[in-house]
């Protein structure tokens, strides 16, 4: 198990209702964090359409996380 | 979500980026651009408008993670400078609370000549729009709310 750091941004944010929180889980890439936030707050985006940092910097869904991590998920941006 | 003032160059005079809760100013950060060199002078600025996909628009909220909307952000124009060649390139981005006709975006590069001035203006705000982690959310005249593309990629599961 991980203690993983998530923060939560725009539509993310109000699904989970917190900016973020520290998870206790079994996981070993980004993807799995965000299907664990999922099943934690029902957001049912698809990950095909948002992206994802770990502590700060922008990474891939199957990059891997480590104990004591901050990953970021972003919905689907629209600057501009 | 803190939303501070955060704005600084990467190198002395080439390239500026600002993601900020208060009023661009166009004409202000047109003057920063001014080079001996440079021919030319394009600019883009995004006004909020008052409809979207036959939705009336009231006012539109943006949401940033400041930190890497200015990473990205310098990248974009540090590779908009390479490829157009371009002396100077500076963007400003809005966040908080805009009203109708309020300016969110704005984009301003100098160049040697226009087609390089043109190119890469275009170039800087299509690459804003869809690499900066920036959000932007709807209120409508009927009361209702929506973050843009994000309700329509939901709705399409």
């Amino acid at each position: 198990m991980k203690s993983i750091k998530v923060c939560y941004f725009a539509m993310f944010r109000e699904h989970a209702g917190v900016n973020e929180e520290t998870l206790t889980i079994d996981a070993t890439t980004a993807a799995d964090v965000f299907r664990a936030t999922r099943e934690r707050h029902g957001s049912a985006e698809p990950t095909g359409h948002c992206k994802v940092a770990i502590n700060d910097v922008m990474a891939d869904w199957d990059s891997p996380v480590s104990d004591g991590d901050t990953v970021l998920l972003f919905p689907p941006v629209a600057g501009g | 979500m803190a939303i501070r003032y955060c704005c600084f160059r990467l190198l002395p005079g080439v390239e500026l980026i600002s993601v900020a809760a208060s009023p661009i100013d166009p004409d202000e950060l047109r003057k920063q651009l001014f080079d001996p060199a440079a021919g030319a002078y394009c600019s883009f600025e995004g006004w909020v408008r008052n409809e979207n996909d036959g939705q009336t628009v009231l006012r539109l909220e943006y949401e940033a993670y400041e930190p890497l909307a200015l990473t990205e952000g310098e990248e974009i124009l540090a590779e908009a400078k390479r490829q157009f060649l371009c002396q100077t390139a500076h963007c400003a981005h809005r966040t908080g609370m805009l009203e109708i006709g309020d300016c969110a975006v704005w984009v301003g590069v100098a160049a040697p000549h226009r087609d390089e001035a043109f190119r890469a203006c275009r170039y800087i705000i299509d690459q804003l729009k869809v690499r900066l982690p920036i959000w932007k959310k709807e209120h409508y005249v009927d009361g209702h709310s929506g973050w843009v593309n994000c309700e329509r990629c939901a709705s399409a599961l």
